[in-house]
C-alpha cells in the first residue's frame, strides 16, 4: 500500500490544470545524465497481512525479555510502565503533530512540555529544564560544550566511573571545540577523590559526576561539593538516574550547575535502546539560560489575557541564530518527554518514592544474599542504588561460562563489564519489578552454576 | 477554554498507580548510604488519580492538531500520513521488548530488519555504507560533518570551511559549527539556485565540504549539480547531501549518482514515521566506500547468516548515542518501505510533486511566487503583496488556523520576504488540496475586504494570539 489517495483520473485532471501531459514532465529540472533509470532493487509492495506475517517471522528470531528473568541495566532500565501511557500517547493529535510552530493549534503539546519541564525541575532540584534532548549520552555531550562556552575554559574532568558510552559520546562532542578530557581512576567502585583533587584547578571548565555512577555506586557527593567550593568558575555536571531521585538527594542540593541524564526509566520502554529521552536541567541563572541547548516552553497570555504556552527564548536556536546557535538540535524526543510527563504525573509524589525505595530494597536484598556465596564479591560498599558490581572469583569457571549457564536457566545475570570497560565482573540491575522469588532464584541458580 | 495544570487536579494522598507490596525485608536507607545522600523532602510531583491523569492528557490532546486532524503543509518537514500498521509493527512484543545489552544472538530478528533497512537506504540513495545511529536529521548532519572532519584529519589536510547556500535546510549552519567548522554562506541566484560565481569565489583549499539540500528549500532542483560537484571535488572538498527533501526525488535521482559523498536521511519525513509533536525522529547517515571507516561505532555487519555489531573501527568519528539510535523509528520506516515496495516509492515522489505543483499553479496568481523555476515537492510563496495592505505572513498563517488547517512553514527560507513554504505531501487528496487552496484565496479576499479579521487572527482556536514577546522577556518555564 502506498497511502496515495488520488486516482488516475484525478491525477489526470490535476495535470491538465497545471498544463502538462504526464507526471514525468514535472521532473524536467533533473538533468538527464544523473537520472536514475532503473527500478529500485527493493521487493515489491506488501499488503498489511503480508507485512505482518513477514515481520512476525523475523520477530520470532528474537528472544525478548519476556523469555528471561533479566538483570540488565547499564543505561537502559526495565521499570513498571502504567498502562495509561501507551493509551494516551496513541491519541493521534499528539503523535502525528510536529514541533509546535503554530502555538495556538498546539496547546496540548506545549502545555504537556511545560508540565514536563516543571516536573523535571522538581525531581532534580534545579531551576530550569529544557523540553528534551536526543538521549542521555548526547545530553552529556551538549552539557560539556555548553560548559566550554560558558566558562571559556577547555579542561573537562570525565572520571572513569561515568558510563563508557557516555564518555565516548562526550569526547566526540567535545573534540571539535578543543575540549581536553581528563580521567579520574576508580577507587573500588567510586571515583578516586585524591586523584580528582589533583586534577581540579581554576581552569577546569567542568567536572562530570554520574549519580549513581556506572558501577552502581553513589559518589561522595558532599566531599566533591567541598572540593569545588573554591573553584567559582568550574561547573558541576551531574548525570543522574531520574528514578533514583525518588530516594536520593537531588543534585540541586549539592550544587550541581547542569543535570543531564537518560529519561527512559520514566515510563518509556527499553526498545533496544531507542527512542530514549535526554533530559537537561540547569540552575536558575539567566546567563546560563542563554547558553542552554534545545527547545524551551514558556507560559504566557493571549490577547484576551487567557493563559497559553509558546516555544520561547528561540534566539538561542539554530533556525534563528544559525551558525551561532547554542546547538544544532531541532527535532528532539517530544513524545518520549510526554511519556515521562504522564509517568511522573501518574506515579506522583508517593509513587516515585515507592518505586525508588523498592528498587533500593530489592537490590540490597540480592546484593546481601549474593555476597554470602563463596568466591563471590560485591565491589560496592554500602553505597549502591539499583545496580551493583559482582565479581566472581572461581578459577575453574570463567565469567562467560557463568553467563552462559545462567542464560540456560533463563536468567540474564547482568552486563559483562569486559564488553564495555577494562574491568571484570557483572553489573547487576534490580528494579521494583523483581519479586523475592525471582531474587532467591537468581541466588540459587548462581550457587548451582558455580558448584556444577 | 484552558485546561488546568496537572498538579491542580491533585489532592494530598490521592494515588494513580498501584505496585505490589514490598516482599523483601525493608531497611532504612539512611543507615547505610553515604551521609547526605537520602532525599529529605519529597519531590513535589502531582498527587492525582488515574482518571484525573487520563482526562487531563485527553483534554490536552484535544487542544492539539496532527496529520490525522487534517492537512499539515509545513515545508521541508514532510508531514505525510503515518500508517497505523507501522505503529502495530513497532509494538510487536518480541521486537519492542529487547534490551540494548542483550547479546546479538538473542536479537537476530531485529538485527536482520535493521540490516535490510540499511540496504534499502543504500539503494535508494546510491551510497555504500550506512549508520542508523543518529537520532534526528540535525544529529545526522553532525555525524556526516564529523566523518568529513575525520577523513581530512586522517589525510593530514587542515580544512576549516563548510559552505552552506542560503537556500539550505535550516539546521545546516549550526551543525557546521557543532562539528568545529567555519560556516560560509553563499547566495542564491535569481533562479533560486546556487550562484556558481559566488560558489567559485568561496571555494578554495580550505573547503572541507559543501552542504547542499537538493531540491533546496524553495523546492527547486539544483540543475547545475554536475558543475557544482566538479568544482567542489576539484578543490579537494567533499559534497554533503541534506536529505530533508528526499521525498522529491525517490526513484528519479540518487545523491550517490550526483557524486555526493555523504548524505543523511530523515526517516520521520521521507519514510513516514510519526513526528511525535517534535520527535523522536531518526537521521541515518549513508556514505561512499572511502568514508566508511569513519562512521560512528558500532556498524551493523553480517557474517554468513549472522548479524553483529562491529566495534573494531580504529578510524571512527566516535559515537553520538548511548546505544544504536532510535530503533523504534527504524522499525516503522522498514515497514513503510516494505508496504510501498520499490516501485511504490517512485509513485510516492510523483504524487508529492504533482500535489505541490497543482497547489502552486492554483495559488500563484493570488500570492506572489518569487521564483518561477520548476519546483518539485514544495514551493515558496511570498506574502509581500498582502503586506502592502498591512497584513503580514504570520497573520495569514494564524488565519489558516481559524479554518482548522495547519499553516505552512513561515519566514523560511530567509531569502524570500514574508515566505510561506508549502509542502502538501502525496497523502493529501484532491479535496483536501482544493480546500487549502480555497481557504488561501478566501484569506486573500478577507485581507482586501476585512483586514482586521486576518490581522487579529486566530479567533476560533482554544487560545487566541499568544504574546511571544512577553514569554521571552519574563521567562516562566515551570510551575
Amino acid at each position: 500500500m502506498k497511502y496515495i489517495s488520488n486516482t488516475p483520473p484525478e491525477q489526470k485532471k490535476m495535470l491538465q490544470e497545471i498544463g502538462v501531459e504526464e507526471i514525468s514532465d514535472l521532473f524536467q529540472a533533473i538533468p538527464e545524465n544523473i537520472r536514475f533509470d532503473r527500478p529500485f532493487d527493493i521487493p515489491e509492495a506488501l499488503s498489511e497481512l503480508e507485512l505482518m506475517e513477514l515481520v512476525q517471522e523475523k520477530a520470532a528470531k528474537n528472544l525478548d525479555l519476556s523469555k528471561f528473568d533479566s538483570y540488565l541495566g547499564a543505561g537502559s532500565y526495565v521499570h513498571y510502565i502504567p498502562s495509561i501511557i501507551d493509551h494516551l500517547i496513541l491519541r493521534s493529535e499528539f503523535y502525528t503533530a510536529y514541533t509546535p510552530y503554530q502555538a495556538e493549534l498546539s496547546q496540548g503539546t506545549l502545555q504537556a512540555m511545560y508540565e514536563y519541564q516543571s516536573m523535571i525541575c522538581e525531581l532534580t532540584g534545579m531551576g530550569i529544564s529544557n523540553a528534551s534532548l536526543l538521549d542521555g549520552a548526547s545530553a552529556l555531550g551538549e552539557a560539556v560544550i555548553m560548559a566550554r562556552r560558558h566558562t571559556r575554559n577547555s579542561r573537562v574532568i570525565l572520571p572513569k566511573t561515568v558510563h563508557p558510552a557516555y564518555r565516548n559520546v562526550a569526547r566526540t562532542y567535545g573534540e571539535p571545540h578543543g575540549v581536553e578530557f581528563l580521567n579520574v581512576p576508580l577507587q573500588g567502585s567510586q571515583l578516586n577523590l585524591d586523584s580528582l583533587a589533583e586534577e581540579l584547578d581554576d581552569d577546569t571548565a567542568a567536572l562530570v559526576v554520574q549519580y549513581p555512577n556506572f558501577y552502581g555506586s553513589l559518589e561522595e557527593m558532599e566531599k566533591i561539593a567541598e572540593l569545588l567550593e573554591n573553584l567559582k568558575k568550574t561547573l558541576l555536571i551531574v548525570v543522574a538516574n531520574p528514578i533514583a531521585l525518588g530516594l536520593l538527594n537531588p543534585p540541586g542540593e549539592f550544587g550541581a550547575d547542569i543535570v543531564v541524564g537518560e529519561g527512559q526509566p520514566l515510563g518509556n520502554g527499553v526498545n533496544y535502546g531507542g527512542p530514549n529521552l535526554g533530559y537537561m536541567a540547569i540552575k536558575d541563572d539567566r546567563r546560563m539560560l542563554r547558553q542552554l541547548p534545545g527547545r524551551l516552553v514558556g507560559k504566557t497570555e493571549d490577547v484576551e489575557g487567557e493563559t497559553g504556552y509558546v516555544m520561547t527564548m528561540q534566539t538561542r536556536e539554530q533556525h534563528i541564530r544559525r551558525e551561532k546557535a547554542t546547538s544544532n538540535i531541532c527535532t528532539n524526543q517530544a513524545l518520549n518527554a510526554l511519556m515521562a510527563a504522564i509517568y511522573l504525573a501518574t506515579m506522583g509524589k508517593k509513587g516515585i518514592q515507592e518505586v525508588a525505595n523498592q528498587c533500593y530494597q530489592k537490590t540490597r536484598y540480592l546484593r546481601a544474599r549474593l555476597a554470602e556465596i563463596e568466591g563471590v564479591e560485591v565491589v560496592n560498599q554500602d553505597n549502591h542504588f539499583n545496580e551493583f558490581w559482582l565479581k566472581i572469583d572461581r578459577p575453574e569457571t570463567s565469567l562467560e561460562e557463568v553467563e552462559q549457564k545462567m542464560c540456560e536457566k533463563d536468567i540474564l545475570p547482568g552486563v559483562n563489564l569486559a564488553e564495555m570497560t577494562d574491568q571484570k565482573g557483572l553489573l547487576v540491575c534490580v528494579t521494583e519489578k523483581k519479586t523475592r522469588q525471582d531474587l532467591d532464584n537468581y541466588v540459587r541458580s548462581l550457587e548451582v552454576v558455580l558448584n556444577d | 477554554m484552558t485546561e488546568p495544570l496537572i498538579k491542580e487536579y491533585g489532592s494530598p494522598g490521592r494515588k494513580g498507580y498501584s505496585l505490589p507490596e514490598l516482599d523483601v525485608p525493608e531497611e532504612n536507607p539512611g543507615e547505610r548510604l553515604p551521609a547526605g545522600t537520602v532525599r529529605k523532602e519529597a519531590a513535589e510531583l502531582p498527587e492525582v488519580s488515574e482518571v484525573d491523569a487520563v482526562r487531563h492528557f485527553t483534554s490536552l490532546s484535544n487542544m492539539n492538531y496532527g496529520v490525522d486532524s487534517g492537512i499539515y503543509p509545513l515545508g521541508s518537514c514532510t508531514m505525510k500520513y503515518n500508517p497505523k500498521i507501522n505503529e502495530d509493527v513497532a509494538r510487536i512484543p518480541n521486537l519492542a521488548n529487547i534490551h540494548p545489552h542483550q547479546k546479538e544472538k538473542y536479537v537476530q530478528g531485529s538485527l536482520e530488519i535493521l540490516y535490510k533497512l540499511k540496504q534499502y537506504l543504500a539503494e535508494i540513495s546510491g551510497m555504500d555504507e550506512v549508520s542508523l545511529q543518529p537520532a534526528s536529521g540535525a544529529h545526522g548532519e553532525y555525524v556526516g560533518l564529523m566523518i568529513i572532519r575525520k577523513y581530512f584529519e586522517k589525510r593530514g589536510e587542515e580544512r576549516t570551511k563548510v559552505i552552506v547556500p542560503d537556500s539550505a535546510h535550516g539546521t545546516n549552519p549550526a551543525s557546521g559549527t557543532m562539528a568545529g567548522f567555519d560556516v560560509v554562506e553563499i547566495e542564491s541566484n535569481e533562479r533560486g539556485m546556487v550562484d556558481l560565481d559566488s560558489l567559485r569565489e568561496a571555494v578554495d583549499d580550505d573547503v572541507a565540504a559543501l552542504m547542499l539540500t537538493n531540491p533546496n528549500t524553495l523546492g527547486i532542483f539544483e540543475k547545475d549539480i554536475c558543475e557544482i560537484q566538479q568544482m567542489i571535488h576539484e578543490a579537494g572538498g567533499l559534497l554533503y547531501y541534506d536529505g530533508a527533501n528526499m521525498n522529491a526525488v525517490l526513484g528519479y535521482a540518487r545523491p550517490g549518482d550526483m557524486e555526493f559523498d555523504v548524505i543523511h536521511y530523515n526517516l520521520h519525513k521521507t519514510f513516514s514515521t510519526p513526528h511525535g509533536g517534535g520527535g523522536p525522529g531518526s537521521g541515518p547517515v549513508a556514505v561512499k566506500e572511502r568514508l566508511a571507516p569513519y562512521l560512528p561505532v558500532p556498524v551493523l555487519k553480517k557474517n554468513g547468516s549472522e548479524y553483529y555489531w562491529d566495534y573494531d573501527r580504529p578510524d571512527t568519528m566516535g559515537k553520538v548515542h548511548a546505544f544504536h539510535g532510535n530503533y523504534g523509528v527504524m522499525l516503522r520506516a522498514y515497514a513503510y518501505i516494505r508496504t510501498a515496495g520499490g516501485e511504490g516509492l517512485k509513485e510516492i515522489t510523483e504524487n508529492a510533486v504533482l500535489n505541490a505543483n497543482y497547489m502552486k499553479h492554483k495559488l500563484k496568481d493570488t500570492y506572489e511566487l518569487p521564483f518561477a523555476s520548476d519546483s518539485l515537492h514544495e514551493f515558496v510563496l511570498s506574502g509581500s503583496r498582502q503586506k502592502k495592505d498591512g497584513i503580514t505572513t504570520v497573520n495569514i498563517a494564524k488565519r489558516l488556523l481559524d479554518y482548522e488547517q495547519y499553516a505552512p512553514t513561515i519566514y523560511f527560507p530567509l531569502i524570500v520576504k514574508e515566505a510561506m513554504m508549502v509542502e502538501p505531501t502525496e497523502t493529501e487528496n484532491l479535496r483536501s488540496l482544493d480546500r487549502f487552496i480555497e481557504t488561501m484565496k478566501i484569506i486573500s479576499r478577507e485581507i482586501e475586504e476585512e483586514p482586521e479579521l486576518v490581522e487579529n487572527a486566530p479567533h476560533n482556536t482554544v487560545v487566541r494570539r499568544l504574546d511571544e514577546a512577553k514569554a521571552a522577556r519574563n521567562p516562566d518555564l515551570r510551575w
